[in-house]
């Protein structure tokens, strides 16, 4: 490997690392603020998908899909939490695991049945289908750096609304004391409903945004819901700022793994879980 | 909960008569499918092996693996690689090397996820069966996607004589339910020993167990370790069946339904995970016959149970009896009463 | 579409059960002119592959219902299982059908994992088992046997002809690229070998992890090894990745793309754009100029709405088959040596062309090379007549 080309695998890490912490982000904000593990998070990134490419195909705009689909997101979020995630706050996380598993088949189900099996493609909005050139035999997409500074972007906006703002600070006292922000006369009911609509949009607009780069198919949420466990483990459960370094480390180990050691290409995410969880059983940031 | 009512007692030895004697009746009562529904009634006879294997980490550790999967597919894995290509192995070898292959990587496993807890040790879990899983999937000297045959069943010989041939396929059945039956009473006799209890306490409140002094760790991972061990025994009775291993075995799928297994028929109660297997596997081959659509319909079999049975088939059936011996115990103070 | 099918399937069932009944009050003996033939049809209905699964059924409906829905001149009654592409329950699945069904037939699978339980099954029973698509090497290779065929392809058919051919277009230093899982790496070794053989250089081979979509680091490798040409095999969701990725990273301008016929084959509208140019070797093309495909999509259109495409050919090939071999027992399946010798001989009059079996029970068929032109693959000339798989390890092929 020549020093050009790290610099490249280095950015394809980033890159990738970007994207995976933006659909990491509302699993973990879920689980570390409500205690609610969202096995169907990767299913809800497979509808934003399917949002996005049903909308441009009836819209003609990815700005238009995007700005229909994530009212959609928010709406599923909302009637999920309301109609099943809320009988189960008091319970053993074991049941939040199978009621999850069970959307997952059922919106597997669904999907199938409104879009069909076959595989889409969504085309790139025209304003970012440029690239740029790297090498003489290489360029670089511009839709794929725009969908890197929007994760950027909502990474630090969600740091910003976590640390400093009102919100943020309700959000986290009721994550440490459900009781005490009741008795502050807050709604805690709606504000779990509104963290898991966001966790939900957070997966919804993920799958959106990737839409154009990755196809969309049925099943692909099922990937993404491990790798995204994976990238939460690593981090620390709950922690945003754990996603985020360990969405950058998966996404450093999945673009230099497979080239270095190519015999352990896509064992070696699961190594280095394995070792970080030797060393910090809770994750790196919890 | 750890003595089974004298009923229910009854109930399971009606099931398990039934079962025994299905050779007798089969035949009378499904003609031509009668083999094929031995063949099926054993394959959920082998999950309820893995089920309860289960239910001694979920009901009675409160230790949650979304990952039991993993020794399952691993078993099968072990027998087929050092199965003999074209000879039947010896299963005085191989049944050992396959139990203690997945206690050795059940001690390992257990070693790195048990000090973790509640949802951690879940998602853990889960990791680590899907690595296992990508590991056999990208493996060249496992079949890698495709997976590996069996050729010949294990042979079961003493000296030159030939005890048992697993490859007819009433003898599996019997061999299969023996082992159900055998796992059963291992778990009933592991649930009432002192070592039980204290697994029983740490479900219940594990500060209190640490605090008179148990190394609560130290039970937890040889709970895991047996448990990793019985899956093996279901792992290598499955791979025995059908001759046929593949990765999708220990992937976190199966996983899941082990432990809708588990939930459906009543965590804690041993006998209810087992019954959970033949309730689940059976609605899933109904709804299967009849659309496409069963995932839909099995999904809301899941979010119905977890909504409206969250103590299991096995949990209502306890509370059933219980209301009825008190009825009855009261009934009879009032006779008393009259005297 | 499909729960009509199920539906069909389900009325007729009942159907039978009654048929059944008032055959056992009549106490007749054996008139088999009165039962229908059972096809046990086991293919993937949910899932990522399920739409090959639907083109493949709605192939084989057709063949048999343009024969009136009748072989050799007994009714037909379908039982569908969903393969659910899951190959841990192949066995099962298999068992059900041949043991639990009685079926004189089982037609699938989509997947090569499931293959490989189903033949295990298949090989332990001696049922009659037609492979519609599966194309790994090993079921008329090393597992074959007479009551399997095959009347899909094996992956090394679909990729060695494309060596030569990438060597005729002035190639030498090639780099392939493929899903790490048996289908991938039969195809880039049917591949490797068939460029070597001609001359040429593999410079490197990428495996990559499957299921997985993400390429963008071996793409940087690609361009930084800078070959003449790239060979890839992915298929459905990845292929449609891949060739996009392929395109977005700039390298399709100067490192030419060539693929096995599936990267291009029922993906076209999502890669748009980005496939145009890339060319691939296939047993089939939709717009195959001759007489016999063209009342074939004709008829498909008619029937489903929809274009026909390999894999609804593979089904329409297994249904004609059964149509031929039937037609010359007459519809007597009694005797299982007469049937699977009439299996082995028909001569099928494709969509994809005239072929046949060869001794391994694997279509002996053209291949054709074919360049993606304004979104559909138009066939260049023909790749290799009458391809035949080399059969290596079958002893029915000695």
């Amino acid at each position: 490997m020549d020093f050009t080309t790290i610099l490249i695998q280095l950015l394809n890490s980033v890159q990738y690392g970007l994207l995976l912490f933006l659909i990491s982000s509302g699993l973990t904000l879920v689980f570390g603020i409500m205690g609610v593990i969202n096995l169907a998070h990767g299913a809800m990134y497979m509808i934003g998908a399917y949002l996005t490419y049903a909308f441009v195909d009836w819209t003609g705009s990815f700005g238009l899909a995007l700005l229909l689909g994530l009212p959609v997101m928010l709406v599923v979020g909302i009637i999920i939490e309301r109609f099943l995630i809320d009988h189960l706050y008091k319970k053993d996380h074991l049941f939040q695991v199978l009621l999850t598993f069970g959307l997952i088949l059922i919106l597997n189900d669904l999907q199938s049945l409104i879009w069909g099996n076959d595989t889409h493609g969504v085309p790139i909005p025209d304003l970012l289908s440029g690239s740029i050139t790297l090498t003489d035999t290489m360029q670089y997409p511009i839709y794929r750096l725009s969908v890197s500074a929007i994760c950027l972007v909502l990474a630090v906006a969600m740091y910003w609304v976590i640390q400093k703002t009102r919100l943020g600070m309700t959000i986290r006292a009721g994550a440490s004391n459900r009781e005490m922000v009741e008795s502050l006369g807050i709604n805690v009911r709606t504000l779990f409903t509104i963290i898991f609509a966001a966790g939900v949009a957070l997966a919804g607009f993920g799958g959106m945004i990737s839409a154009p780069l990755s196809s969309v198919y049925p099943g692909m949420g099922d990937s993404v819901l491990i790798i995204c466990l994976v990238v939460v483990v690593i981090g620390g459960i709950g922690s945003i700022k754990g996603a985020f370094w360990g969405a950058m480390l998966v996404g450093l180990v999945s673009t230099f793994g497979p080239i270095l050691i190519p015999s352990l290409a896509s064992v070696m995410v699961y190594l280095v879980m394995a070792i970080v969880l030797l060393v910090k059983p809770r994750g790196l940031f919890a | 909960m750890y003595n089974t009512p004298r009923s229910i007692s009854l109930f399971l030895g009606i099931l398990f008569v039934l079962m025994l004697c299905y050779p007798l009746y089969g035949d009378l009562i499904f003609g031509s499918k009668s083999s094929f529904y031995m063949q099926k009634l054993t394959s959920i006879i082998i999950l309820a092996i893995l089920a309860m294997s289960l239910d001694l980490l979920v009901g009675v550790s409160g230790l949650v693996s979304m990952g039991h999967a993993l020794f399952f597919g691993l078993a099968g894995y072990v027998l087929a690689l050092i199965s003999p290509e074209y000879d039947a192995a010896n299963i005085w070898i191989v049944l050992p090397a396959v139990l203690a292959s997945c206690a050795v990587l059940g001690l390992i496993v257990a070693f790195l996820t048990i000090k973790t807890s509640g949802i951690y040790f879940i998602m853990v879990t889960l990791a680590f069966g899907q690595m296992a899983y990508y590991f056999f999937n990208d493996s060249d000297f496992a079949g890698g996607s495709d997976g590996l045959y069996i050729m010949m069943k294990p042979a079961v010989m003493l000296g030159d004589l030939q005890l048992l041939n697993l490859e007819d396929k009433h003898t599996l059945f019997y061999v299969c339910l023996a082992c159900m039956a055998l796992v059963y009473l291992i778990l009933r006799m592991l649930l009432r020993s002192p070592f039980g209890q204290v697994l029983v306490g740490i479900h219940a409140n594990e500060h209190r167990v640490k605090a008179i002094g148990y190394n609560t760790t130290r039970y937890k991972i040889v709970s895991f370790v047996i448990a990793a061990t019985l899956a093996g025994l279901a792992g290598f009775l499955a791979a025995t069946q059908y001759g046929f291993v593949n990765p999708s075995q220990l992937g976190w799928h199966t996983s899941g339904y082990a432990l809708m297994m588990v939930i459906m028929g009543g965590a804690g109660t041993i006998f209810g995970p087992a019954l959970g297997a033949f309730v689940f596997e059976i609605l899933h081959s109904f709804f299967e016959s009849f659309t496409d659509h069963w995932l839909m319909l099995m999904g809301t079999v899941m979010i119905c149970v977890v909504l409206f049975l969250p103590n299991g088939i096995g949990g209502a059936l306890l509370k059933l009896v219980e209301r009825f011996e008190k009825k009855n115990k009261h009934i009879q103070t009032g006779d008393n009463d009259n005297g | 579409m499909k729960n009509t099918l199920n539906y069909k399937g389900f009325t007729r069932k009942f159907r039978q059960i009654a048929l059944a009944g008032i055959a056992g009050a009549l106490v007749s003996g054996g008139a088999f002119a009165a039962e229908p033939v059972k096809l046990g049809v086991m293919l993937p209905y949910t899932g990522t592959y399920a739409a090959l699964g639907d083109a493949i059924t709605k192939g084989l409906e057709l063949a048999i219902n343009e024969n009136g829905g009748k072989l050799g001149g007994r009714d037909v009654e379908f039982v569908t299982i969903d393969s659910e592409a899951n190959p841990g329950k192949a066995p099962q699945n298999m068992n059900r059908l041949i043991n639990g069904e009685g079926a004189d037939v089982v037609i699938g699978p989509v997947h090569s994992g499931v293959a490989m339980g189903m033949l295990k099954m298949a090989r332990q029973e001696g049922a009659i088992m037609i492979i519609p698509n599966a194309g790994l090497n090993a079921a008329t290779r090393q597992f074959c046997a007479p009551n399997i065929f095959r009347t899909s392809f094996s992956a090394w058919q679909t990729a060695y002809p494309m060596g030569k051919m990438a060597y005729e277009k002035g190639y030498r230093k090639i780099a392939t690229i493929a899903w790490n899982y048996s289908f991938g790496k039969e195809s880039l070794e049917a591949f490797e070998e068939g460029f070597k053989a001609a001359g040429g250089e593999i410079v490197k081979q990428f495996l990559t992890p499957f299921p997985k979509v993400e390429f963008q680091a071996y793409l940087t490798e690609i361009a930084s090894l800078k070959p003449d040409a790239v060979f890839a095999f992915y298929a459905g969701g990845g292929a449609v990745k891949f060739v996009k990725d392929y395109d977005a990273a700039g390298i399709k301008k100067s490192i030419p793309l060539l693929g096995s016929g599936f990267m291009t084959d029922g993906t076209l509208t999502a890669q748009g754009q980005s496939a145009e140019g890339v060319m691939t070797t296939l047993h089939y093309t939709e717009t195959l100029d001759n007489a016999k495909n063209k009342a074939f999509q004709q008829a498909y259109q008619d029937a489903y709405g929809a274009t026909a495409d390999i894999y609804s050919v593979q089904g329409y090939d297994a249904g004609q088959m059964l149509v031929q071999a039937l037609a010359s027992l007459k519809g007597d399946t009694s005797d299982k040596d007469a049937f699977i010798k009439a299996l082995a001989a028909v001569k099928i009059d494709s969509p994809r062309g005239p072929w046949h079996f060869s001794k391994a029970h694997n279509p002996v068929q053209n291949m054709y090379l074919r360049e993606v032109k304004n979104g559909e693959n138009v066939v260049v000339k023909i790749a290799a007549e009458a391809v035949d798989d080399p059969a290596t390890g079958c002893t029915m092929a000695q």
